[in-house]
């Protein structure tokens, strides 16, 4: 039997991929506890909500061990793609030839994954900006992420009373932010909806510590 | 790269001072060097005796309490910071440890700033640092006062809130209500009425105070026939005015009104009667910072135009409360004015609500507070649970009205919240829409609940039932509490959910006369007063009530009295019943009071020998009434 295909693949292991998935293989994470893991709020802006046809144009997050976010420890970035839809640009503002530092796709892609690390990524409606960053791996040839995710909408359901708990709503990140009081600046920018999206996490976290020791089966849990 | 988290940092902070006054470029430096901490209401940022760390604070949002920890380890506000606040200071000014200890107020996020960045950038800026000095040396509970400044008060060392007070800057009113020295006394009371106030300052034409006229001038000089309404103001004015300069103490202005017996201070630019009228120290403001007097403290709540000074009275009654409850003060009178205190914060947050609202209410309305707000024996600030009734509307009109009360409602909630009522976790509220109805929704609703009891049904009518109207249209509620009775009678089912949730807590002593400890969960060996103790009592004062087709007594320990007065055979049970409440609530609240918190959890092992025999006499009436309502609603089989 021929195993050329796998050594292939592990032959053809970039070195920043390779770094990005030795985060996951250390043993020595010993403190594995919520208060001390580091946590990625990311968003991306996109051209559309197509994940083969569409493209990122920015990434925003912002990174945080217990409730401190250091704002010196945020990532911006701004892709240049070469699909484009002029029709998005009344959400996110971005136009073809924009005025921030644009990187390449594999670029963007060498910087998020040396940023992300092994952190736990939060999002709102995760699956998508899950997708789309796997998408975009893809197309260079790489893996999927490996990282834990949490879907901010879902964990905002749980903390609900289980009286107004209804499964079919969909919260978006407007209602959330009303909801929990937190201020929407830069809303559908990738960065501000990122740190919308930590301060958001941290409230809904706090409230469900209130109930009960908050744990790990709990977050990611679905 | 361009960081616009930075940038936004950057535009909140150049807002306020000091960093209002710095060069942007370094500004923005300073902003990427923040970090942005979230803190859940009573988080502890710092304590008192901390080793000092490299940042400083401002509170982006929410409120920061700062306490200072007296030698008997009480705690007492130094100082409530809101948004743009600078706290945490010490370490800048001085490079030791916290002297206070900074808590949450309520969810907050602050902006740490370094204090290496800070001190590079502004090296040398002596306005930056003149500000900063200045917050922090008005802080003056702070010793830096008497290390610092040449030790003024190095003998003096506040033991109590009120003396330190006493040497606080007094609080005056700004912008006072004026008229000129030719107008007419009927000119100068209607102006008075508009303002609701009872003194108005005579001023000449460069605003030079030059004389005071007050509700018993008018009353003295004027009702009387002395003087006719079209007089002059300057033929009943007091004058000359005494005048003082701003910056005066409360001890300061209370010192010269008792001298001058006099109940008003003009606070001029210069401090002397020939320049202008800047403010007036009424001897009611100066009660109201030294004041821990219920009156004091409803007349401040029925001022209050914003709702921090609402949240600041609110604080007061904590205050007057651990006095109360120090000084051995009936509980029932202690619940009746913390009632009273709390209902008037409820209706001057809702008259501020309705102030900020496009248009009038399109129909009456009343708003109800529930649960123990409703039965009106809260003592400490616990979740607010509340509903709108509104009055009936045409149908095409119902949509609209409702989304009015809801707009409404969130306004009051948010006001109720910043002033320290809890948001309710299960969305109890006005706001919502489900608790936000017209009388006949609501009718329909408890219909429902009595006709088909489940458990959820059970679970909201035992917060619902325990309602009452705080604003509004009386009638509405009356009308509501007439049907219930009516659907009542229709039915017994109802009455025996209502006895089983009323037993589903046993009386709180176990087989071997050990308390029942919480067996999970954070609150693992803490005795849950609340759930095993007061609910029982609760529940089973209601449903005695609703049986007995007793309206209108909404409070558990008067339900009881009003129980032994009509059943004379179960009076000593009663009686005992209504006893045990109040000693129960009492020791709650002292808990909550000694832990900051709603006291609900107790550690049974900081209890001495002699509290916890007292609690367990409680628990003796728990058990006989559990038993009585078994017989009663013949629940034996039913549970």
């Amino acid at each position: 039997m021929n195993f050329d295909w796998l050594f292939k693949k592990n032959q053809k292991n970039p070195d920043f991929w390779q770094a990005y998935l030795d985060t996951f293989n250390k043993k020595k994470r010993k403190d594995t506890s919520i208060a001390n893991t580091r946590f990625i709020a990311f968003d991306t802006e996109t051209t559309g909500f197509d994940k083969k046809e569409d493209r990122i144009l920015s990434i925003g997050a912002v990174s945080f061990v217990g409730k401190t976010i250091q704002v010196k420890n945020s990532l911006e970035l701004y892709l240049d793609q070469d699909v484009f839809r002029p029709e998005t640009v009344k959400i996110h503002g971005l136009m073809k030839s924009g005025s921030p530092d644009k990187v390449s796709e594999l670029e963007a892609i060498k910087i998020f994954l040396a940023y992300i690390k092994n952190a736990v990524l939060i999002a709102h409606h995760a699956n998508f900006d899950k997708n789309m960053v796997n998408e975009m791996l893809a197309r260079h040839d790489l893996g999927k992420l490996k990282n834990k995710f949490i879907d901010t909408g879902v964990l905002y359901k749980k903390s609900l009373h289980i009286i107004y708990r209804q499964k079919e709503k969909i919260y978006t990140l407007d209602e959330l932010g009303k909801e929990l009081n937190v201020p929407m600046v830069d809303r559908h920018t990738a960065t501000g909806d990122a740190l919308i999206t930590a301060l958001v996490f941290l409230k809904i976290t706090g409230r469900l510590d209130k109930r009960k020791n908050l744990d790990w089966g709990y977050l990611l849990d679905g | 790269m361009k960081n616009s988290i930075a940038e936004r940092v950057y535009d909140f902070l150049k807002n306020y001072p000091p960093f209002n006054i710095l060069k942007d470029r370094d500004l923005l430096e300073i902003s990427k060097q923040v970090s942005i901490i979230y803190l859940e209401k009573g988080d502890t940022l710092f304590k008192k005796g901390d080793t000092f760390n490299e940042h400083f604070y401002m509170v982006r949002n929410g409120a920061i309490t700062s306490f200072h920890t007296n030698t008997n380890n009480v705690q007492e506000i130094v100082n409530i910071s809101d948004a743009g606040d600078i706290f945490g200071v010490r370490p800048l000014i001085a490079k030791e440890d916290y002297k206070l200890t900074a808590t949450a107020n309520e969810e907050s996020i602050v902006y740490a700033i370094p204090i290496d960045t800070f001190q590079v950038v502004t090296n040398n800026n002596a306005k930056v640092y003149k500000f900063l000095i200045t917050a922090f040396a008005t802080n003056a509970y702070d010793p830096y006062t008497a290390e610092e400044t040449g030790k003024i008060f190095a003998d003096y060392l506040p033991s109590t809130s009120q003396d330190v007070v006493s040497f606080q800057t007094a609080n005056y009113t700004k912008n006072p209500i004026t008229c000129d020295f030719n107008a007419s006394l009927k000119e100068a009371a209607i102006k008075m009425s508009r303002h609701k106030i009872g003194c108005i300052i005579v001023v000449d034409s460069n605003t030079n105070p030059v004389g005071i006229i007050t509700n018993s001038d008018i009353k003295n000089k004027v009702a009387t026939g002395l003087f006719p309404i079209e007089t002059p103001v300057t033929n009943i004015m007091s004058s000359p005015v005494i005048t003082n300069k701003k910056d005066l103490t409360v001890a300061d202005g209370q010192l010269q009104m008792i001298k001058h017996s006099i109940g008003h201070l003009c606070i001029t630019k210069d401090g002397t009667v020939n320049s202008k009228l800047i403010g007036v120290l009424t001897h009611h403001d100066v009660l109201v910072t030294l004041g821990n007097n219920p009156s004091v403290i409803l007349k401040e709540i029925k001022r209050a135009r914003r709702t921090k000074k609402l949240r600041t009275a609110r604080l007061k009654a904590n205050t007057l409360l651990k006095s109360y409850l120090e000084q051995n003060i009936p509980v029932s009178h202690i619940i009746k004015i913390i009632s009273q205190i709390n209902d008037a914060v409820t209706v001057r947050a809702i008259e501020l609500a309705l102030k900020k609202m496009p248009a009038p209410p399109p129909v009456a309305f009343s708003w109800l507070s529930l649960g123990s707000q409703g039965r009106k024996e809260q003592l400490l600030f616990t979740d607010q649970d509340n509903a709108i009734v509104f009055q009936d509307v045409e149908k095409d009109k119902y949509e609209e009205t409702q989304s009015y009360f809801l707009e409404l409602a969130k306004l009051v909630t948010k006001s109720l919240n910043k002033i320290g009522f809890e948001y309710c976790e299960a969305d109890m509220m006005a706001r919502n829409a489900e608790w936000c109805k017209s009388i006949t929704d609501w009718k329909l609703q408890f219909e429902n609940w009595i006709l088909n009891p489940d458990e959820k049904a059970i679970l909201l009518s035992s917060i619902f039932f325990d309602y009452s109207s705080v604003y509004g249209e009386k009638n509405l509620v009356d009308e509501l509490s007439d049907s219930i009775y009516e659907s009542l009678s229709k039915t017994s089912l109802f009455f025996k959910f209502l006895g089983r949730n009323a037993l589903k807590n046993p009386p709180p002593l176990g087989f071997f006369k050990q308390f029942l400890v919480e067996e999970n969960g954070e609150q693992k060996d803490l005795f849950n007063i609340k759930s095993r103790a007061l609910m029982p009592l609760i529940d089973a004062a209601r449903l005695l009530t609703l049986s007995n087709n007793i309206k209108g007594i909404n409070n558990t320990s008067e339900r009881f009295e009003k129980l032994a007065e009509i059943e004379p055979n179960n009076k000593e049970l009663y009686q005992s019943c209504s006893y045990a409440f109040k000693a129960l609530s009492k020791f709650k609240s002292k808990q909550g009071l000694l832990h900051n918190n709603s006291g609900r959890f107790i550690e049974l092992e900081t209890l001495t020998k002699e509290e916890k025999l007292k609690l367990r006499r409680c628990f003796k009436p728990i058990q006989e009434i559990q038993e009585a309502l078994k017989m009663r609603f013949d629940l034996k089989n039913f549970i």
